[in-house]
């Protein structure tokens, strides 16, 4: 495995565990539906299902994570959600699109950032 | 602080208003969004400020900022307002002090680099601000000497968005850069010659001096090689100096046409001399985004000669009448209305025919009746008629030239311009309590009022003339305004016969 792959990986562990921390339920993880993508995490409130995507870099020296959702990624993400919904019709309750930036420096603290409601 | 407020100044014509910029920091992804009317250069500020940002090491938030100038309805246009929405978005993050930043108003725009280069029209704008009651301005260095022409403002130069973060209180370690220099300010270029080097035409000599002390209109007559362009150029070296706030007001309009503006204010007034070919926009000003002085703009105070005025657009010459008229131009466009001073002195040349020898006693005349009346028609009637002094100008002869360079003593310009100096002052004085200050002012029946109407005998020629039909009534009025610049030049109470045919002399020309 590459290391930008087991630099994702390691952000999409620290993201879930800062959504449990935050009281959401873990409903699924890296959901594919080819040939549309991926959403890295589904939770879940009370009340609210949540895509959530995970962008994770190790320095901001090329930008923010955050920089990296562009408008055609949301688009993607709002097109999964869709997908994810019709695939369980059993699952009821409103959708948010959230997404989390780490910055895990090699051997050093992550710096984790959430955002809610993103699309 | 998630919001940051600093202010800008929005130019149209040579009017400014203050614009507030505001930026707000919100949670969201990141995202840059300006709102508020910019145009396209204006647009293109937020890629400009972020780098600029990035490189000046002081990052932007990476979180979605929105910066809004207001008054939102107002058309914004141009890189001015870079470093206020830099400094503003800088402040909503707290990376600059909010408190400094309200009080100051800011100008420049910035290089990806994170340096403040230069704009056009820093004087305007900062004329604008004090108006509106501004203490404090940053400029760009290379603005700051334009700038510090404003009197009762503080200016301060800048030559990074770091040196001006620092400014307001950022603690931040300078990190000198070289400053963005703009077009070498190269002073204007000394007056063109002297009065002196013209030799015969002793009528057009007195007449340019007339022209000078009324402020009237001039028209030159001749064949090619008499000199009418070198009178026209001569005729700013013998108007009197500029005053603080005319000479403020011609700055200005070099800054907002984006030509150099000189360390000192000139108090030279403004010679433009636009080629024949100018369209009517490039005359009086216009252009769809951003609408800028022409040259009868640049012109005001101070002398517009247009060369061989026969050859101009009709277009072009039509529309001097309403500036000839009212002093001021005022430009209409879909956006907005622009206004420009417009005071200024016209000085048109022309040949009597296309071949240029009508009239000469040297050279025979190779034009129909027809093509010599077609050319000279192609100056309006109601653009001549706004004009004093009408002048047939010869060429000089050997016997001229020797009498002139065997004689010596001829007028110079510093003379002349002491003399227009005096007779205006004398006009002044008798214009006391009117909202006139020159002879060319003056509307013809404030002449003719009771108070000040001369006697039968003093116009008997012109009177003449009038009955016989050879003026109009309002080339008598004219014919007036010019007696009395005469009488003025020449310390008289009032005009005499002598000034008023004189007067109709200068009318002669076609």
């Amino acid at each position: 495995m590459a290391r930008k792959d087991d630099l994702g990986r390691r952000g999409e562990d620290l993201a879930t565990a800062y959504l449990e921390g935050a009281g959401l339920v873990i409903v699924e993880r890296n959901w594919r539906c080819p040939p549309h993508g991926e959403i890295d995490i589904v939770a879940r409130d009370a009340t609210t299902i949540v895509i959530a995507e995970v962008k994770t870099r190790s320095s901001v020296a090329f930008g923010h994570p955050f920089e990296a959702i562009t408008p055609a990624k949301l688009a993607r993400l709002r097109r999964l959600a869709g997908l994810w919904r019709a695939a369980h019709p059993e699952v009821a309750g409103g959708l948010r699109i959230d997404a989390v930036a780490i910055i895990a420096p090699p051997g050093g603290d992550a710096v984790i950032e959430h955002l809610a409601g993103v699309a | 602080m998630a919001v940051g407020r600093t202010r800008s100044v929005a130019m149209l014509g040579l009017d400014g208003a203050l614009v507030e910029i505001e930026a707000d920091i919100a949670a969201g992804l990141p995202q840059f969004a300006l709102i508020g009317l910019p145009d396209a250069a204006l647009a293109q500020a937020k890629d400009r400020v972020r780098a600029a940002a990035t490189n000046a090491g002081l990052p932007l938030s990476h979180h979605r900022i929105t910066v809004g100038l207001s008054p939102a309805s107002l058309p914004k246009h141009g890189s001015g307002f870079d470093l206020g929405i830099a400094l503003a978005a800088l402040a909503a993050d707290d990376a600059v002090p909010a408190e400094s930043l309200d009080r100051v108003v800011h100008i420049g725009e910035l290089g990806l680099d994170g340096r403040v280069r230069p704009v056009a029209g820093v004087l305007p704008a900062v004329a604008a601000a004090r108006r509106a009651g501004v203490g404090t301005v940053m400029v760009p260095a290379a603005n700051a000497h334009e700038a510090s022409l404003v009197p009762g403002v503080r200016v301060v130069g800048v030559a990074s968005l770091r040196e001006a973060a620092i400014w307001h209180g950022a603690q931040l370690d300078p990190e000198p850069v070289d400053p963005v220099l703009g077009a070498p300010s190269e002073e204007r270029g000394a007056p063109e010659g002297d009065l002196a080097e013209i030799i015969g035409n002793d009528d057009a000599i007195d007449a340019m001096v007339v022209a000078a002390a009324g402020g009237h209109h001039v028209f030159l007559l001749g064949p090619p090689g008499a000199g009418k362009t070198m009178l026209a150029s001569r005729l700013p070296t013998i108007l009197p100096p500029l005053d603080g706030e005319a000479a403020l007001e011609v700055a200005s309009l070099r800054s907002l046409a984006g030509l150099p503006v000189g360390a000192t204010l000139d108090d030279r007034p403004p010679f433009e001399q636009p080629h024949h070919t100018a369209s009517a926009v490039s005359l009086i000003g216009g252009g769809s985004g951003v609408i800028r002085p022409g040259a009868a703009a640049r012109a005001s105070r101070g002398v517009l000669f247009l060369d061989e005025a026969p050859e101009f657009a009709a277009v072009a010459l039509d529309a001097l009448r309403q500036p000839l008229e009212s002093g001021t131009i005022t430009i209409h466009r879909a956006k907005a209305v622009a206004q420009f001073p417009g005071a200024f002195q016209l000085v048109l040349a022309a040949n009597p025919c296309p071949c240029g020898q009508w009239g000469a006693k040297d050279a025979d005349c190779s034009c129909t009746p027809f093509a010599r009346r077609r050319y000279l028609a192609r100056l309006s009637g109601p653009l001549l008629d706004r004009v004093d002094i009408q002048l047939h100008i010869t060429r000089v002869t050997a016997g001229q030239l020797a009498l002139a360079t065997e004689r010596g003593g001829r007028l110079d310009s510093a003379t002349a311009r002491e003399r227009v100096i005096a007779a205006r002052a004398r006009a002044a004085e008798r214009l006391h309590g009117t909202p006139w200050r020159i002879n060319s002012e003056v509307p013809g029946v404030w002449f003719r009022s009771d108070s000040i109407r001369l006697p039968a005998s003093a116009t008997a020629p012109i009177d003449r003339a009038l009955e016989r039909g050879a003026i109009t009534m309002r080339g008598y009025d004219r014919i007036l305004r010019v007696a009395w610049t005469l009488a003025d030049l020449d310390e008289a109470s009032r005009p005499g016969i002598d000034h008023v045919g004189r007067a109709l002399y200068f009318r002669r020309a076609i």
